[in-house]
């Protein structure tokens, strides 16, 4: 059963040589021929170029130079660029464009010996919860493949849900790596605003996008984020500060750990069964040693309205340079240039990218600015400040991810505002720019959920070590959702 | 908040998209219902706080020494052109 072990597993195997990286790679490509038919959750396979990294992988470590993940398979989310390979971000306007570079993400895993499966579907330009917007069609959800995955990391999530890959990266804006691994029980970090590399990211809203990884384990998820977090001079908004040994740091005992949970999470639109399994994971840590109490974050309500003032207005100004011109999909013989920018942009771009470019361009307009992104931007600050009171007094938020477990395919496609709701706890987070994660937290009704942990600044080892902690004493995270399971 | 057919058309215009004849009420409904929902944020007391553009407050934005760290490779860049020749990227003709 080599599709689930762990990578930490995998990488003492691989040493030994006990396995061959030829060998791990080829049982991935296997279970994606056989599994993702049904799933949908790669929008490109590589596996003439995958085996043969996995054999160079295995030259590498032959001769004693592999480092800690060579030869160790992953997917690439389709958002982050990849030299010569098809980056589409999810959208008809990227369907024919081959990244002439690598992300700094995409480097530092190549660098580091880790094997390109192949890049995994999301929603178009990263916009949806539930990858149904993406241009190569909704991802099912493992576990009831009725359901959605949730979004917009939906084939990250569902991929590494039915161990096709034991990580994929992932980005998250607005909730779009937390939100897909509650829905389908697996393990999802995003960082703090500026501890990854947004270089070579296809950008959605610049001052929310930030990259992480999904995986089975937060022990995974630690050893990854040692090779992508760090300074990246090409990305301006990146910090220039240490990164610790997150693996050495799992080990961090919860004895005495301040753990807030926000009183404002657990009312009305909470589903009571998530409520309860929420409470029952928080518990876990008690029994640790933890100490646990109320939080406030008196804005909280805010969050998603200024979201959707935010995220919209940076995606309007950021998707402005898909014109036809200079790479993507240009509509076919253009009268002038007006009609070449129009055209191109309104049949290569998706309803709900066309959505919120038009509610971006409404709010930054002369005579709205003040009222709505001027606006925003005050109760941004609001709901940042309410996070930084709370972390005077504790050490970690948690509370649940999502309101509900995954919902059906096409239930919320209707109505955009009800989509939006069910990043309700994960959308603050991305505003204030703080590390987020969520982890599988049980099961209600046959579907996980997940448990979210939010960090202070920069404090992810502290997190992470929460994550591993808790899933030292549960089994959540290594349930295979049935069928997947051999 | 209720937008007009023709405020839709004049936002897709500005956003540069276009939109079919018949797809416009559906994007009046749902750009209306997500303005409406946004329209909360008019409750807050937003009296003397600052407006907050991104989460790296008050971290200087760093400078670099002005010296050339890339190459600019136009052939592998233009590969991915609609329409290139002779090292331009082709439109339809602007000026008569």
């Amino acid at each position: 059963m080599l599709h689930t072990k762990s990578i930490a597993e995998m990488a003492r195997d691989l040493k030994a040589r006990k396995v061959s990286s030829e060998e791990l790679t080829r049982t991935f490509l296997e279970r994606i021929e056989r599994f993702n038919p049904k799933l949908n959750a790669f929008i490109t396979v590589l596996k003439d170029q995958a085996l043969q990294e996995a054999r160079s992988a295995d030259l590498e470590i032959a001769a004693g130079r592999g480092g800690p993940l060579t030869g160790v398979p992953m997917v690439h989310k389709d958002i982050f660029c990849t030299a010569g390979v098809k980056t589409s971000c999810g959208s008809k306007m990227l369907d024919n464009f081959v990244a002439p570079y690598d992300a700094t993400v995409v480097e530092r895993m190549k660098r580091a010996g880790m094997i390109l499966l192949g890049k995994a579907n999301m929603d178009e330009f990263a916009m949806g919860s539930s990858n149904e917007t993406s241009f190569y069609g909704p991802v099912k959800n493992p576990w009831d493949e009725t359901r959605v995955p949730g979004g917009s990391s939906g084939g990250s999530a569902a991929l590494v849900a039915a161990r096709l890959a034991p990580a994929a990266t992932a980005t998250d804006t607005g909730g779009s790596i937390r939100q897909p691994a509650a829905l389908t029980g697996v393990t999802g970090i995003k960082p703090t605003y500026g501890r990854v590399s947004r270089y070579g990211i296809v950008a959605f809203a610049s001052s929310l996008d930030q990259a992480g990884i999904i995986t089975y384990s937060a022990e995974d998820a630690a050893m990854i984020m040692q090779v992508m977090a760090g300074f990246d001079e090409r990305d301006s908004t990146s910090v220039d500060r240490p990164v610790p040994d997150y693996p050495a740091e799992l080990g961090q005992s919860m004895k005495g750990l301040r753990i807030g949970v926000p009183k404002e999470f657990f009312d009305k639109g909470l589903d009571p069964k998530v409520a309860d399994a929420t409470r029952a994971a928080i518990k876990v840590y008690e029994k640790l040693g933890a100490v646990v109490q109320d939080v406030s974050l008196p804005h909280f309500m805010l969050s998603v309205p200024t979201y959707y003032v935010v995220a919209p207005a940076e995606c309007s100004s950021n998707l402005a340079r898909f014109d036809g011109v200079r790479y993507g999909y240009r509509c076919k013989d253009p009268v002038d240039l007006t009609d070449l920018y129009m055209r191109s942009r309104g049949e290569g771009f998706g309803a709900e990218v066309k959505r919120r470019i038009m509610t971006g361009t409404y709010v930054l307009s002369a005579g709205y600015y003040d009222a709505y992104y001027i606006k925003a931007q005050k109760t941004r600050s609001l709901i940042r400040q309410d996070f930084i009171e709370a972390f005077k007094g504790v050490d970690l938020i948690m509370g649940p991810t999502t309101p509900t477990p995954a919902f059906k395919l096409g239930e919320k496609t209707d109505d955009p505002v009800t989509m939006y709701l069910n990043d309700i706890y994960a959308n603050g987070v991305n505003l204030a720019g703080l590390p987020g994660m969520s982890i599988p937290a049980g099961f209600v009704d046959g579907l996980p959920v997940g448990l979210q942990l939010i960090g202070n600044y920069f404090d992810e080892s502290r997190m992470l070590a929460a994550a591993h902690q808790y899933q030292k004493e549960t089994d959540w995270h290594t349930r295979l959702p049935k069928g997947y399971e051999a | 908040m209720s937008l007009t057919p023709d405020k839709v058309k004049s936002i897709a215009r500005l956003a540069r998209l276009s939109i079919a004849e018949q797809d416009i009420p559906a994007y009046a409904k749902n750009l209306s219902s997500i303005l409406d929902f946004v329209a909360q944020l008019d409750q807050a007391d937003t009296g003397s706080v600052q407006p907050m553009a991104h989460p790296l407050v008050g971290v200087p934005q760093r400078l670099r020494e002005d010296q050339v760290t890339e190459q600019v490779d136009r052939d592998r860049y233009q590969a991915n052109a609609p329409q290139s020749e002779a090292g331009l990227y082709l439109v339809p003709k602007v000026v008569e």
